[in-house]
């Protein structure tokens, strides 16, 4: 299937592939074993300039958008979602002061994440903090030219290992929703510190840790965008990030399908490899289906978000929610397919399936995806006069 | 400071095969490669830059579509190539493609450092580097697993042997082949990979190089193929299972059946 895509994102797909099949495929299984971070991984993506496709190139990126991110995840997450978590998460953290940083802020910390240089984390998630952000009991006190901050943020990707965090705190309780704002914090910055790092059902390779904030004191400049603008600057991120995780999902159903594919032709019982009984041969005709409907909901709503469209909610959460729903059929059909060897860590596929799980999860759950869809199908109909019966 | 990397394109030995009649290789149809081996002649070029400065050019002889090939090491941030094609060029063995190497590092201006990989797995050698320093007429040394440049000018170079390493001293400029224990080649850069889709790259042939016909290609050519042909297969094979006691003794009557001497 030919997206006609630019020779630039061509190039991206071409250089994120090899590396993926070169440099992730042959340790997935390891990684995943050991949950060891993989920081040579991370180093081969900077030097191969991945980490700034998505920036402008005044921040010394490449001028992509949502479209090159998402090719990039894609080609990563075929190999491992582990390690393409890893890499998307650090375009997570970047994303707010990209889209509502002062220019101070991304002359800072842009230029450095897009050389890969340093990697940045988003932190919104507490442990009453989850779908319903409102819960946040994170504080940011100003004091004098400073920002104290207390609390403690939960299941933070590439937590300890990013050296830019991007942090939702409440500055003012009373103002509910408009209480809250999002900041800037350094790794040693005094009163920051981690906790345990996780362990999880799947995608090992990527460090999932608390963020504790003990009087931690910032500088006031820290503070993206005004006070307040916190879940503005949240939902604006998700907007925008969302069809990564999408993309993390296509990736990871076509890897799951090429194993599934090449091991059904080569599997025999009853005297024939399977792909030649009907009952395989369906399961694999739906994964396939399955998937490219996945990566052309994912590119035309990512092409959609970079021509610069303002009502991007509802698309986006689509970019999620139907690509992570056909991960986990797929990853799950898989298994499946490859039957007992399947289910045996010696192949790839239950990884997959263990992996798979997180996309529903991850980045709103898939119920909330269907929430915003809701919702916003809801405001778009009542604006329209006209009946359709 | 200049360091050369002399490079060749190959066909894919997976499906690498010969014509019976002309006992060449059939090249139609089959996907062409860099060389595995330079790759690692390549690296070693980029880090030798990226620790003592300098730039990097990559050098090939072969058909047009070997531009690819080069094309192929600016995207992971070789600075210049050079192609050297001509219809002269054609069947060349490593005697006139050595020279042709050599007039071209020569026409490059001040070269400190010629690296080629050990050999290429076509033709398998390993003789060119060796005599493109026999055409510079510089010092050269094989196999080499590190590369270390000296205060004074000296280059210092670890070589791989069947036992163990060397390390031997040359004075610069010099050749040098490198082996796959010089380091893993690295990924292509996005930002090379842009500039290597653009950029400019010569072509010499004999009249750049200001050499004569009848000194290349075939013509240049002191190797001339008589035959080729798979080597036969070894002779009938047996395999003696037990523990040692047993298969000693059942070792000693075969030899003694086949009467050999002292048995």
């Amino acid at each position: 299937m030919d997206y006609f895509l630019t020779e630039e994102q061509q190039m991206i797909k071409e250089i994120a592939a090899k590396i993926a099949t070169e440099k992730v495929r042959p340790v997935r299984a390891e990684l995943d074993e050991t949950e060891e971070f993989p920081r040579d991984i991370m180093k081969i993506l900077a030097q191969s300039d991945l980490f700034g496709v998505y920036l402008p190139e005044e921040y010394g990126g490449l001028g992509g958008g949502v479209m090159e991110n998402c090719l990039a995840i894609e080609e990563l997450g075929r190999a491992c979602i582990g390690v393409a978590t890893t890499y998307a998460a650090s375009g997570l953290g970047a994303y707010p002061i990209l889209l509502h940083g002062s220019e101070e802020q991304k002359k800072k910390y842009l230029p450095i994440i897009a050389s890969g240089e340093r990697l940045a984390a988003f932190a919104v998630t507490e442990s009453g903090a989850g779908s319903d952000a409102g819960g946040i009991q994170t504080t940011a006190k100003r004091d004098g030219a400073f920002y104290l901050l207390n609390g403690t943020k939960q299941w933070i990707t590439n937590g300890g290992e990013a050296e830019i965090y991007t942090v939702v705190a409440i500055t003012d309780r009373e103002k509910g929703a408009r209480g809250a704002s999002a900041f800037i914090v350094e790794k040693g910055d005094p009163g920051f510190s981690f906790g345990k790092k996780e362990k999880k059902m799947g995608i090992c390779a990527s460090a999932t840790r608390e963020l504790l904030f003990n009087d931690c004191k910032i500088p006031a400049d820290r503070l993206i965008s005004r006070e307040g603008m916190g879940f503005i600057v949240t939902m604006k991120t998700f907007d925008v990030s969302r069809p990564g995780i999408g993309a993390l999902a296509v990736g990871l159903s076509q890897g799951a399908l090429d194993i599934s594919v090449e091991y059904a032709r080569k599997r025999v019982q009853f005297g024939k490899p399977i792909i030649s009984f009907q009952a395989v041969q369906h399961m694999l005709a739906d994964m396939a289906t399955e998937t490219e409907a996945a990566r052309a909901l994912v590119y035309t709503i990512a092409k959609y978000i970079d021509s610069g469209a303002k009502d991007i909610s509802k698309l986006s959460a689509m970019a999620k929610l139907f690509p992570t729903d056909v991960a986990m059929r797929v990853t799950t059909n898989a298994v499946q397919v490859l039957g007992g060897y399947g289910y045996m860590r010696d192949y790839p596929v239950e990884k997959m399936m263990r992996d798979a799980k997180i996309l529903q999860i991850y980045e709103g759950t898939n119920q909330i995806q269907r929430n915003v869809i809701g919702q916003e199908l809801n405001k778009e109909y009542g604006r329209i006069k006209e009946t359709f019966f | 400071m200049q360091v050369v990397v002399c490079i060749k394109q190959v066909p894919d030995a997976k499906n690498v095969r010969i014509d019976p009649e002309t006992c060449t290789l059939v090249r139609q149809g089959v996907e062409s490669i860099v060389n595995p081996h330079d790759w690692y002649a390549v690296e070693a070029a980029l880090r030798f830059r990226d620790e003592y400065g300098g730039k990097v050019t990559a050098l090939t002889m072969g058909p047009p579509q070997a531009e690819e090939a080069l094309r192929e090491t600016l995207a992971l941030g070789v600075d210049e190539a050079v192609l050297l094609s001509d219809r002269a060029f054609a069947g060349a063995d490593t005697w006139a493609t050595s020279l042709t190497l050599a007039r071209a590092v020569e026409k490059l201006g001040p070269v400190e450092l010629v690296i080629c990989g050990k050999q290429a797995i076509d033709g398998d050698t390993a003789q060119v580097g060796p005599g493109l320093a026999a055409h510079l007429d510089r010092p050269y040394t094989t196999y080499a697993r590190r590369l270390e440049l000296l205060d004074g000018g000296h280059l210092r170079a670890e070589r791989v042997t069947d036992v163990g390493y060397e390390v031997v001293e040359m004075e610069l400029p010099a050749v040098v082949t490198v082996v796959r224990e010089i380091g893993d080649p690295r990924m292509p850069g996005l930002k090379h990979k842009m500039r290597a889709k653009k950029k400019e790259i010569p072509l010499w042939g004999v009249a750049e190089l200001k050499l004569n016909p009848e000194e290349v290609g075939l013509q240049g050519s002191y190797t001339q193929v008589v035959r080729v042909f798979s080597p036969p297969p070894r002779c009938d094979r047996e395999m003696i299972n037990g523990d040692a006691e047993t298969q000693a003794e059942a070792l000693i009557k075969l030899l003694q059946e086949a009467e050999v001497p002292g048995l």
